[in-house]
């Protein structure tokens, strides 16, 4: 019943997919994260006026579809081709490559930063008082105390996040970028065996999911030695 | 600007009817979804929580699969492979050419079986937090195991599970963009479909994604509500 010499035609056909989706996912993620780090530091701070932008920023970005944010990107900001391109930023909103990329990473940065925020709020006061009574500066207590904490303790809640970034990169293939789900629905389309393809597809996807965790959770619990050994 | 509202007004030449008719297409596909995967979530909370170990493996291998591949690539299984499973039952009546699944649907049972996965999560999370005396109560009373678990487990089962299913509830709310691949002309679709007509791009998505999140807001206050309601009598820290 299993045809296999159907699946060894197709794996290799939605395999040619996997660099576009790996490329889309680490650059995402990373500018993501970086992005996300600066916001929840940000908010860290009493500044209204910087607080305040962010917190919509992220309340926008959380509360509309991914797919509405890569389409007002593309093609919404293409209305405007004359002033971008005035700007010299037309070469990048020209490009459905990275109008997902931007889309995707600011997405992320959203849902990120209120992960992180969360996690450097949650590190214990009197660890950042005993720090700044050993004469410690702000970015000293920051980058030996706070952040390699906080980070640790947001290893669980990001690690879904960069899952759900992984999934998110399907969404490039509406704007005719040919990653895996793209090849995925070309090939179904032709041969009409959804099932098939959806399997070969979908173990691509658990893959790239399952050696991601591993790799978190190796992290995690390299991180927290005395938790481990318990 | 004037453009903007002339293309949004509710008058002639105006979208804005048809982007809220499309939004009530979006919301009653979100709800018939959620409600359909709080179905598959119990069940497969249920197997999860079975002792017999088939079911807590089907239950799982549903869990990861579903929470694990794209949501788009489910769309595309279930509309493609239940059009061509019809094409062939239109074959077998002695019809011709290609059927169809209808797009509403089939994006009701997408949305049903994601959600679904998730919402397992939620219940099973939900089962655990239970005070376990309450269900030596149970016992105690000699209540059925349906008795049991519809007026006593239950009940409490929600307080627990209504943040989470609030949380799945806003990711059923934007993933039901995705159905506007299958055709389906909810909010997304139909402001395509203006994108396109009017050449506006960035009126439509602006006004699909402020709807959105209209309806995420006033949602998410019906969540807020019953959680109050769910905890009523109870002192919260």
């Amino acid at each position: 019943m299993i045809d296999f010499a159907f699946f060894v035609e197709i794996i290799p056909t939605l395999l040619s997919g996997l660099p576009l989706t790996l490329q889309l996912a680490g650059w995402s993620i990373s500018i993501g994260f970086v992005l996300a780090l600066l916001l929840a530091l940000a908010q860290q701070g009493t500044h209204r006026i910087l607080v305040w932008p962010i917190r919509s920023f992220v309340a926008i970005f959380r509360g509309t579809p991914l797919l509405v944010q890569i389409f007002l990107i593309y093609y919404g900001l293409g209305q405007f081709r004359p002033s971008l391109q005035a700007a010299g930023l037309w070469w990048v909103f020209r490009e459905p490559y990275w109008c997902a990329v931007i889309a995707l990473s600011l997405n992320t940065a959203a849902y990120g930063s209120e992960i992180l925020r969360g996690a450097i709020q949650g590190v214990p006061r009197g660890l950042a008082e005993a720090a700044s009574a050993f004469g410690m500066s702000r970015l000293l207590t920051l980058r030996l105390v706070i952040l390699p904490l906080a980070l640790r303790q947001a290893i669980p809640s990001y690690s879904n996040e960069i899952i759900l970034m992984i999934k998110g990169t399907s969404l490039a293939s509406i704007i005719t970028l040919m990653e895996v789900t793209g090849i995925a629905q070309g090939l179904i389309s032709q041969t009409y065996r959804a099932v098939e393809v959806f399997v070969a597809a979908g173990a691509i996807y658990l893959t790239i999911n399952f050696t991601l965790i591993s790799v978190l959770n190796a992290l995690e619990t390299w991180l927290t030695p005395y938790r481990a050994r318990a | 600007m004037m453009d903007a509202l002339h293309i949004l007004s509710f008058g002639k030449g105006g979208w804005g009817a048809a982007l809220l008719l499309a939004s009530g297409v979006t919301l009653s596909l979100s709800v018939l979804g959620f409600l359909l995967g709080a179905v598959f979530g119990a069940v497969a909370a249920g197997g999860r929580l079975s002792s017999k170990r088939l079911s807590c493996w089907l239950a799982k291998g549903y869990g990861t699969v579903f929470r694990g591949v794209p949501d788009l690539l489910t769309i595309y299984l279930l509309y493609y492979g239940g059009s061509i499973a019809l094409t062939q039952i239109g074959k077998f009546f002695g019809g011709a050419g290609f059927v169809g699944l209808p797009a509403f649907a089939t994006g009701v049972l997408a949305i049903g079986i994601i959600s679904g996965a998730y919402q397992a999560e939620v219940y099973r999370g939900a089962y655990l937090a239970v005070d376990h005396g309450q269900f030596d109560a149970c016992k105690a009373l000699g209540l059925s195991r349906l008795q049991s678990l519809r007026l006593v487990i239950g009940p409490q089962l929600m307080r627990h599970a209504l943040p989470g299913l609030g949380n799945v509830w806003q990711l059923v709310l934007k993933d039901s963009a995705l159905i506007s691949v299958i055709g389906l002309v909810e909010l997304m679709r139909q402001a395509q479909i203006g994108a396109g007509s009017m050449r506006e791009p960035f009126v439509f998505y602006v006004a699909a994604g402020t709807l959105y999140f209209v309806i995420a807001a006033a949602t998410a206050s019906v969540f807020r509500y019953s959680e109050a309601r769910a905890w009523r009598g109870m002192a919260r820290a």
